[in-house]
């Protein structure tokens, strides 16, 4: 059966000409706002996302305070620019805080929150252009923010998407392909291979669960050697600032 | 790797979008010619050695462009073309412009033969071209296949400095792109000239598309131009366009119609229809109420058709026998009438025809190419002018052509030749000729779908390891019952009695999925066969022999797999409850309907099986008794059946089908099973189970049986299934015991056909199965023949083992009800294939014979009636005014036929000699003489396209009957057959069998 849609070419590309390993062309920068105490901006492929962290601070309403640790708070904001038809969503749309709790929830073990007892972090994300994998963006921005905002945490939080079109396991997808394919999204501990968020939402058959893992995994890997690097390059230029 | 993005704005729904696409450039798409040391490719699908020709005197790979497939796909498709190179350009210009040649270009790429590569040029760095401002999508991507072979070319250039000598050639019918080409210093031909170039292969010059050569010299505009797609769309947007599916009818095929909505909009005549073909999707404009179409139409006798040709086409487009009746107004409100403005989709497909005769006019050894006109088989597409050099071989033969073109100043489209078939007339060939023409994919099965089958062959055995997970029910009583010869038993039954006094019947149907597993090359092949086709002499299997007919088959004796349905039935045949298991079965007998009616009948008999057979059949009485209760539909078919003879395969006589009760009992079982899996599988599945429904007829089609009925005094109430059970029970002239079958008949041609769904895709209400008066239905017993049962059967092992693994193939909506439509259509065409199947061995069984038969007006139209003959099961026209007889005495100003057509009670009047009037109304007797009307316009021997010729007899209408001169009374000659029928006990068995019509029907 034939449809016109045909997400993977007789070469083996991707509609975007990318082959089934490869992730979209990603791009990073940490500290670009001066007001927060830590932020990033990243774009993966046409999805781009601003972070904001602010805290670890005292907290707002008493409810919020923890005796033994910080709270964290996620808000995620979709720009109402951001997709092809221009449209407002408010901040509580069902997905959008369903994402929130998602990276909450991933970095709540990560974060070594009991430092900051009866405190909180608000970490803001903003996606300005969506183009698919907003779990995984959103995961990138904040680890990124919150290096950049000093905050201690275990490790690098690098999140990464991988589905399964006509059986074969395809690494980071982009809108178009994520709309018509199972996705499956990991967030991983590069150093020790822990993961920590394992989302996904539609069926995927279970022979191929492991397959999309691993490439998901992998992706995870590669991400944080960009990441790594857009790190250490800008403690660099801090240094080199710092020292003249 | 290169990144850089396009940007693309897009209308959807009328709102302007920008959409934003990533555009990847990349540096590791390889050229894929295997003797290449530039490019690191692994898998080099392009030879170093590609062929030449006498036109391109050097090694060469062929590059397409995109209007070659659309317009050159037979070309292309020939095996003599190899080494070609499509670029990505081509590939997607064509999944946008043509989803079928789309699909045929995707057959051949995965030909590891045909050597065809798909080079992603708009993902090479190289070679990617960014759209000019002002450029159209078409010059962009024009430009982008000359930049892309001429990186090709300058590439192999390169390897050629290594010792070889390699060219690249561009293909293509748009003369600019060839001089645009040419300017760029590449090599670039039209396929005309490339192909003519072939000498080994002069076939092709036959196969090239007719596109711009026009044979009218005079360059009359014959039709109007169509509007252009944006016109169309605005135009069935704001209503003044009917968007439907062009269905020409069967008697003329100058008259055509639309169904949009509840309206019916006929088109009538070659200008209005506008150059659109049987089963196009067109757009129709509507004329004023005044020009609307108040009488019946006429049947056009082709012949007459050819003469009329040359006036009909400088006259305006009203039909003529519209403004002689303008005044007489049979349709209470005239029947819409309009024009076709624009095709919006065409359903060109290639077409079984034959040469006609008259239009060759080369000399019997000239090899000239000419032109000729070819008759399509399927009367309601018209004829088709090719070019081919072989005229005089293929004269007499079925041949194959395929459309190309119809030019706004071209009466007739025109095509090219694609292949022979075969002398005409010839069984085998006839029958090939019906298996295209119905698109039933009848090739042997393909090796790598028999490496599906067990190893073990013939020898599989049922073994210990298959008891895992199936209850073992080889002790048990089970019988099949099938009709004779049957070799493919996909069921068989069981029935014992419990201590509470309740019973236990057992429906075991085959169990296919056992051996078809989802996703293998076999289950695909199954899907694309859909149904297993039956024709009177052949049978087109779904799935290997092997499978069909013995190891899935339940032969009796031996143990066989099974997916078995068991009810607890109360003795008032109420379920008490139901399961469903997989099981292991033995049947104990495989009954024919004929044997296991004996059985009953014969009361000396008293062991198990016989007894169970019994129960089962009262149980199956009241079964039926409360479904007829619900509202079942008793519907009737006219079908017979021939005997053939055993060496020659030729029909030798037919015979009406008989109902036994054992039928009755099969049914009844079946139908219970497949309602209770539907309520089973819906539960697990609400929103992608595989079911059937038939929606209630509409009020349009048996309003005009109502009024054609109310003479007799008599009314269809057709508001439920249950309303017109009744009324159909009601109907009964006592004077002819036929007409109540009769009715039924016409009652059934007004009915809807039943589908297959996916239950996601309809609201619940829709649901219904109006036939059989039931809310839920599906198709679960005959996964052997029809693949919708294969679903249904994973379907429900899904919904009863709960580690039953399963993928998308069952959830996905969206896959389920694309396998419903090409399964609706595969059950349409096997269905038509196997009514064509009849037609031909009647006309075989009537070939050299006449004979005088009773049969009934179904239908009265302006020239003539339709004339039912229930004893073979045939239907044809009696014209009331013969053309060929009358054109010859009178002329063409008064062509009073012999009979008038009276409008007001839709009947045909004539007067006697001695001044008596007769009529020839709906539902009449008549008597007709049946022969066989060799050669129709075939234009000499060889019988082209043959036909029955029915000739009225009685009543005596001078002029127009013919006389009853053979001194044989027409009484006597039935008995004779009759005689003969006692005589004749050799039955054919290894032809078709045609099972349980009535189930298949619903």
């Amino acid at each position: 059966m034939s449809s016109r849609l045909e997400l993977i070419g007789p070469q083996g590309l991707r509609t975007d000409g990318r082959r089934f390993n490869e992730l979209r062309n990603m791009n990073c920068k940490p500290s670009v706002l001066s007001q927060a105490d830590g932020s990033a901006y990243i774009e993966q492929g046409n999805t781009k996302c601003l972070a904001a962290v602010y805290g670890p601070r005292e907290a707002r309403t008493k409810a919020q305070v923890l005796h033994n640790r910080a709270n964290i708070n996620v808000e995620i904001s979709l720009a109402p620019f951001s997709m092809e038809e221009r449209k407002k969503r408010s901040k509580s749309d069902k997905r959008i805080l369903e994402i929130a709790s998602a990276v909450k929830q991933t970095f709540e073990p990560i974060i070594m929150t009991e430092l900051y007892a009866r405190s909180q972090i608000d970490i803001y994300l903003q996606i300005l252009q969506f183009d698919g994998g907003t779990v995984q963006i959103c995961i990138n921005a904040a680890t990124l923010a919150i290096i950049d905002a000093g905050i201690p945490m275990k490790d690098y939080v690098c999140a990464c998407s991988a589905g399964c079109i006509d059986d074969e396991p395809v690494l980071d997808l982009n809108h178009l392909e994520e709309s018509n394919t199972p996705e499956l999204t990991v967030a991983l501990l590069p150093k020790n291979d822990k993961i920590t968020l394992l989302q996904m939402e539609s069926r995927l058959h279970i022979d191929k669960f492991q397959q999309v893992m691993e490439m998901a995994a992998k992706g995870c890997k590669e991400i944080h050697t960009v990441l790594d690097k857009a790190v250490r390059e800008n403690i660099k230029d801090l240094l080199k600032k710092s020292s003249i | 790797m290169l990144h850089n993005k396009s940007y693309l704005k897009r209308g959807r729904g009328g709102k302007v979008f920008k959409a934003v696409k990533e555009h990847y450039l990349r540096d590791d798409i390889w050229c894929s010619v295997e003797c290449c040391t530039i490019c690191s490719h692994t898998e080099p699908i392009l030879s170093s050695i590609p062929a030449k020709t006498k036109l391109v005197t050097k090694p060469h790979y062929i590059i397409p462009d995109t209007n070659v497939f659309m317009n050159q796909i037979d070309i292309i498709e020939h095996p003599a073309l190899q080494n070609v190179i499509i670029l990505q350009t081509v590939y997607e210009e064509l999944r946008h412009l043509s989803l079928s040649v789309y699909n045929r270009l995707k057959k051949m790429i995965n030909d590891p033969n045909r050597k065809f590569y798909v080079f992603a040029n708009e993902h090479h760095r190289d070679t990617f071209i960014e759209r000019i401002k002002e450029e159209s999508p078409n010059d962009r991507n024009d430009r982008a296949i000359r930049a892309a072979v001429k990186w090709y070319a300058t590439h192999v250039k390169q390897i050629a400095d290594k010792g070889k000598s390699l060219e690249i050639v561009l293909l293509t019918d748009d003369a600019e792109n060839i001089q645009r080409a040419k300017q760029d210093g590449l090599l670039a031909y039209s396929v005309r000239e490339y192909v003519e170039g072939m000498i080994d292969t002069p076939e092709l010059v036959d196969m090239l598309g007719n596109v711009r050569i026009s044979d009218n010299k005079d360059k009359k505009i014959v039709y109007e131009e169509h509007l252009s797609a944006s016109q169309i769309t605005n135009g069935i947007k704001n209503q003044t366009l009917y968007q439907g599916t062009l269905n020409i009818s069967m008697h003329n095929y100058l008259e055509g119609s639309i169904q949009n909505g509840d309206i019916q909009i006929t088109i009538l005549g070659r200008k209005n229809l506008n150059r659109a073909i049987q089963g196009d999707i067109v757009a129709v404009q509507l004329f004023p109420k005044s020009e609307w179409l108040r009488a019946p139409t006429a049947v056009i006798v082709e012949e007459e058709e050819e003469k009329n040709l040359a006036e009909e086409l400088q006259e305006n487009c009203k039909p003529k026998e519209q403004s002689e009746e303008a005044d007489s107004d049979l349709f209470e409100a005239p029947q819409p009438t309009g024009k076709v403005v624009g095709i919006i989709k065409k359903n060109w497909r290639p077409y079984c025809g034959f040469i006609n005769k008259q239009s060759v006019k080369g000399s019997s050894t000239s090899t000239l190419s000419e032109n000729v006109s070819v008759y399509p088989i399927d009367r309601r597409i018209p004829r088709i002018n090719i070019r081919t050099r072989q005229a005089q071989n293929l004269m007499g033969q079925r041949i194959l052509v395929a459309i190309d073109s119809w030019h706004k100043d071209s009466i007739f489209p025109m095509g090219h030749f694609v292949k022979a078939l075969g002398a005409a007339g010839d069984k085998l060939t006839e029958t090939e000729v019906l298996l295209l023409e119905h698109d039933v994919p009848h090739q042997e099965f393909a090796q790598q779908v028999l490496n599906c089958l067990p190893v073990e062959g013939d020898l599989w055995v049922v073994k210990d390891e298959h008891l895992q997970r199936r209850a073992d029910l080889r002790h048990l009583n089970v019988c099949s019952i099938d009709p004779p010869g049957c070799t493919d038993i996909d069921d068989a039954l069981h029935v014992r009695q419990l201590p509470n006094n309740n019973y236990e019947v057992g429906v075991h149907i085959a169990d296919v999925t056992h051996f078809v597993k989802p996703n293998t090359p076999l289950d695909e092949e199954a899907a694309l066969r859909g149904t297993t086709v039956y024709l009177i002499n052949k049978r087109i299997d779904m799935l290997p022999g092997l499978l069909g007919t013995n190891l899935c088959s339940l032969k009796s004796k031996v143990d066989r797999l099974a997916f078995s349905c068991i009810w607890e039935l109360s003795p008032e045949a109420e379920i008490v409850n139901v399961t469903f298991t997989k099981s292991i079965i033995s049947s104990k007998e495989s009954f024919t309907y004929e044997e296991a009616q004996a059985r009953i009948d014969d009361q000396r008999l008293q062991d198990d099986l016989t007894k169970g057979l019994r129960v089962l059949n009262d149980l199956a009485k009241k079964l039926r008794a409360r479904r007829m209760e619900r509202g079942a539909l008793t519907l009737a078919s006219p079908e017979v059946r021939y005997k053939l003879d055993f060496d020659s395969q030729d029909p030798i006589d037919v015979e009406m089908k008989e109902l036994r009760e054992t039928n009755a009992l099969v049914e009844e079982f079946m139908l219970l099973a497949n309602i209770s899996v539907a309520e089973k599988i819906y539960k697990k599945f609400a929103a992608s189970s595989l079911l059937r429904r038939h929606p209630p007829p509409t009020a349009f089609k048996l309003d005009n049986l109502n009024k054609a009925i109310s003479a007799f005094g008599l009314t269809l109430h057709y508001e439920t299934s249950k309303a017109l059970a009744d009324s159909l029970d009601e109907a009964v002239l006592p004077e002819d015991p036929y007409f109540n079958k009769l009715l039924r008949i016409l009652t059934t041609r007004c009915m809807m056909q039943a589908t297959y769904f996916c239950s996601g895709t309809f609201s619940v209400h829709e649901y219904r199965h109006y036939g059989l008066a039931s809310e839920i239905y599906t198709h679960f017993t005959s996964p052997i023949r029809r693949y919708s049962d294969v679903i249904v059967h994973r379907m429900l092992a899904a919904s009863i083992y709960d580690d039953e693994v399963y993928g998308s193939e069952l959830i996905d909506k969206k896959k389920i009800e694309q396998l419903c439509d090409v399964l609706n259509h595969r059950h349409r065409m096997a269905q038509m294939a196997a009514r064509s199947s009849v037609e031909l061995h009647t006309n075989l069984f009537f070939k050299g014979k006449t004979e005088q038969v009773e049969g009934y007006v179904t239908r009265v139209l302006k020239n003539g009636f339709v004339v039912l003959v229930q004893k073979y099961g045939i239907e044809g026209i009696v014209y009331s005014s013969d053309n060929s007889k009358t054109k010859l005495n009178t002329t063409a100003s008064n062509s009073t036929s012999l009979i008038i057509y009276n409008s007001h009670d839709n009947s045909l009047d004539s007067i006697t000699g001695d001044g008596k009037k007769i009529s020839i109304k709906l539902f009449d007797k008549v008597i007709v003489q049946v022969s066989v009307d060799e050669d129709l316009v075939g234009g000499g021997a060889g019988g082209m396209r043959q036909k029955l010729k029915l000739e009225l007899v009685k009543p005596v209408v001078p002029g127009l009957s013919v006389s009853n001169d053979t001194s044989t009374d027409n009484n006597e000659i039935i008995e004779e057959n009759n005689y003969n029928n006692k005589k004749d006990k050799r039955e054919n068995t290894n032809g078709g069998r045609k099972k349980k019509m009535k189930i298949e029907n619903m």
